[in-house]
């Protein structure tokens, strides 16, 4: 085993995949020579040819287009959008067409592709190139919508949603791309997608989490730890289709909980965490439901660490529902 | 300097003009080479240069009246400077603090400038070519008497927002033009990955406009050219001006260049360096001594050393900042969410006083 940061297990991931597979190809803005803007596909276009590894035009409506096509026709793209921040040209092709492809043609037609891309703040990038939009994904059926936390996680989930029938945004916490390194097997190994992640273990709060804002909860989880109180960090790695059992479960356990999550607050993730809680185990609940989440703003540039939450404002959070 | 007006001076005379294209171009080159150095330095996050693109930027925009408006692409800020947006303002941008126009919200880089219609750009490539292009048609269904250069890179040439831009354009007959500056990149694509055209001003053709392809180097010939565009739009006909120039810098100060491209091309380019051309244009002319460039350089140099000195004091950003501007009123919600926030803040020492809570 290696220890590897979060981009060089993705960086793995795709090459076990293109080794594999011929007929997995990687594209998108300075994926080929350049290795990506972060390097994530640093490589590939020398051991794989310009064929499985090339730039494409400016334009992301185009790239996640053509990969559908390629993905109707027995290719495995995978497409990579620089920042997460401008999919949106390519709004139309992930909800229009990659999500509904399968259930508009009764299952005739599938479109098993995967769009990675960088998301989230941490960096000084500004509007765009900090935001948070997986609500906006998550709203889309027919799509799977997955962020790692962990390098283990990054390669595994990836090569997962690689094998997946279905199309698959793979969202990469850019703030942890080098800020989190661990042990990754060599070779192929996967983790199921749909399953979550126990992050710390505790009977005290629950704190659901995923991405960039997974370590920042479990340094909270140690400081509440100081103060007694044993936070039970779940790291969420599926978005959609969730693993609901696995949530209602967690949250049973302390009945109290907290859940985190850099983007805006209203119609964010965390609403609908809440909402299935509301719905399934109200009787277990000790305390309100709290979320901790970015302002109902656009993403900030110079305040941006005063936009994120941090390891106090969670804590501030777990301390509120555990002494409610 | 920062209040030389632009072309729209015919009272100019040839020296003159000439001198204030030089000093223009100057202007850009210095900027870049302390906004470098500060990066380098970790005082500004981050930055992305004209280098080499100085005769594109300055020559086109030169054909502007004050009226009318610039529609930047990403690198057009010294253009700004030149119609008038003051350097205080350019580098309190780059700095993001408290004297920045846009309140520190973008990311380095990204200038706008009411005074002079220049328009806060996102960073999103190619969105702005159609808002040029509505905003041309506010002005001839008002009977403004405005022109509105829209400017791109030769990668916004594949964005959904060039085709709808120019095709509504040609469409509507609107006083506007497009300016491409095809500097060879867009980050590690070059044009000739870009497009299969063989040069971007083919594709006005598509569109029933008239296109354009002019050395973007040579300050004189983009001054021209531009006139004619303008002219042009006067008559409400848009027109495509594609300027071949080179970047020759990396993309910014996050990129390594030697990756993806030759070293030979770029010294080849170097050769053609448009402030050192157009330099020795005016030393054969008579136009200017030799001693000329490296005293405007000096004086320019010390201009922005002295509002870098300026900008390097800015009070602490306003914490209510956060939450103003996404409505023209801060909505209760987002006063509630500030209050609970400055609430922790002050507990743990963050906040300044009149950083404090909204009324319900
Ligand atoms: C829609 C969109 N996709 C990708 C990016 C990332 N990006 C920023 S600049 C750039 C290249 C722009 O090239 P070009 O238009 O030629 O302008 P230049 O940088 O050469 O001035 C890219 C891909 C972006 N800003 N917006
Ligand atoms: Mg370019």
């Amino acid at each position: 085993m290696a220890t590897l940061t979060l981009i060089q297990a993705v960086n793995d991931a795709l090459k076990t995949a293109m080794r594999t597979d011929p007929n997995v190809l990687v594209f998108g803005e300075d994926v080929g020579p350049k290795g990506g803007v972060f390097l994530a596909t640093d490589g590939l276009t020398k051991e794989f040819g310009e064929k499985r590894c090339f730039d494409t035009p400016l334009s992301e409506d185009g790239i996640v287009g053509a990969a559908i096509g390629m993905a109707t026709n027995g290719l495995k793209p995978i497409a990579e959008i620089q920042f997460q921040d401008f999919i949106f040209p390519a709004f139309d092709q992930i909800v229009s067409e990659a999500a509904k492809l399968r259930y508009r043609s009764g299952g005739q037609y599938t479109c098993p592709l995967v769009i990675r891309t960088p998301y989230g703040g941490g960096i000084r990038g500004g509007l765009y190139h900090s935001q948070s939009g997986e609500a906006y994904f998550c709203h889309t059926p027919g799509l799977k919508v997955v962020i790692p936390s962990t390098p283990y996680d990054a390669k595994g989930l990836l090569l997962a949603s690689i094998d997946d029938p279905d199309p698959v945004l793979f969202l990469e916490p850019k703030a942890l791309y080098r800020s989190v390194k661990g042990e990754v097997p060599e070779g192929r190994y996967t983790v199921d997608l749909s399953t979550l992640r126990t992050a710390r273990e505790g009977t005290g709060v629950t704190v659901f989490c995923y991405g960039a804002m997974v370590p920042v909860c479990l340094r909270a989880a140690e400081q509440a730890a100081a103060k007694g109180i044993e936070c039970h960090v779940v790291d969420l790695r599926t978005l959609l289709p969730l693993d609901e059992e696995g949530v209602i479960d967690a949250a049973k356990r302390t009945g109290r909980v907290v859940v985190v999550h850099e983007a805006p607050r209203f119609c964010g993730f965390g609403g609908e965490i809440s909402a299935i809680l509301a719905e399934n185990c109200i009787e277990w609940m000790e305390a309100p439901i709290v979320r901790v989440t970015g302002f109902d703003t656009p993403f900030p540039n110079t305040l941006e660490h005063h936009y994120m939450p941090d390891d106090r404002r969670v804590l501030d959070a777990v301390e509120h529902v555990w002494n409610y | 300097m920062a209040s030389t007006r632009t072309s729209a001076q015919p009272k100019l005379t040839k020296a003159q003009e000439a001198q204030a294209l030089l000093r223009h171009m100057l202007t850009i080159r210095v900027l870049d080479e302390r906004m470098l150095k500060l990066q380098r330095a970790g005082r500004v996050g981050f930055a992305g240069s004209a280098t080499g693109l100085e005769a594109s930027i300055i020559g086109s925009a030169w054909a502007l009246r004050p009226q009318d408006w610039l529609w930047s692409g990403l690198r057009e800020g010294g253009a700004a400077v030149m119609r008038g947006m003051p350097l205080a303002d350019y580098i309190a941008q780059m700095y993001c603090n408290s004297n920045d126009s846009a309140k520190g919200r973008q990311m380095c880089n990204h200038f706008q400038h009411k005074g002079t219609n220049y328009p806060s750009w996102s960073s999103v490539i190619g969105t702005q070519i159609v808002h040029g292009v509505g905003a041309a048609y506010a002005a001839k269904l008002r009977g403004v008497d405005e022109v509105h250069a829209i400017y791109g890179g030769d990668g916004s040439t594949s964005s959904n927002g060039f085709h709808s831009g120019l095709n509504f354009a040609g469409v509507w007959k609107v006083p506007c033009y497009f300016v491409i500056i095809d500097n060879g990149w867009a980050i590690s694509v070059c044009s000739r990955n870009q497009t299969a055209a063989k040069s971007y001003a083919d594709k006005a053709a598509a569109y029933g406009l008239p296109g354009f392809e002019v050395d973007g180097n040579d300050v004189t010939a983009v001054v021209a050219a531009s006139r004619k565009c303008h002219a042009l739009a006067l008559k409400h006909q848009p027109s495509l001006l594609v300027l071949k120039s080179y970047r020759m810098m990396g993309h910014s100060s996050s990129d390594d260049p030697t990756k993806y491209r030759d070293e030979k091309e770029v010294a080849a380019w170097q050769k053609r360096d448009p402030i050192n051309a157009f330099e020795k244009k005016l030393l054969a002319a008579k136009l200017i001594d030799k001693k000329h460039r490296a005293k405007a350089e000096a004086e320019i140099a010390a201009m922005i050393d002295a509002e870098i000195h300026h900008q390097e004091a800015a009070p602490k950003m306003a914490l209510k900042t956060l939450v103003e501007d996404v409505y023209a009123e801060v909505p209760r919600h987002l006063r509630r969410q500030y209050n609970s926030f400055i609430a922790v803040a002050e507990r743990l020492g963050h906040a300044t006083p009149g950083d404090g809570a909204f009324p319900l």
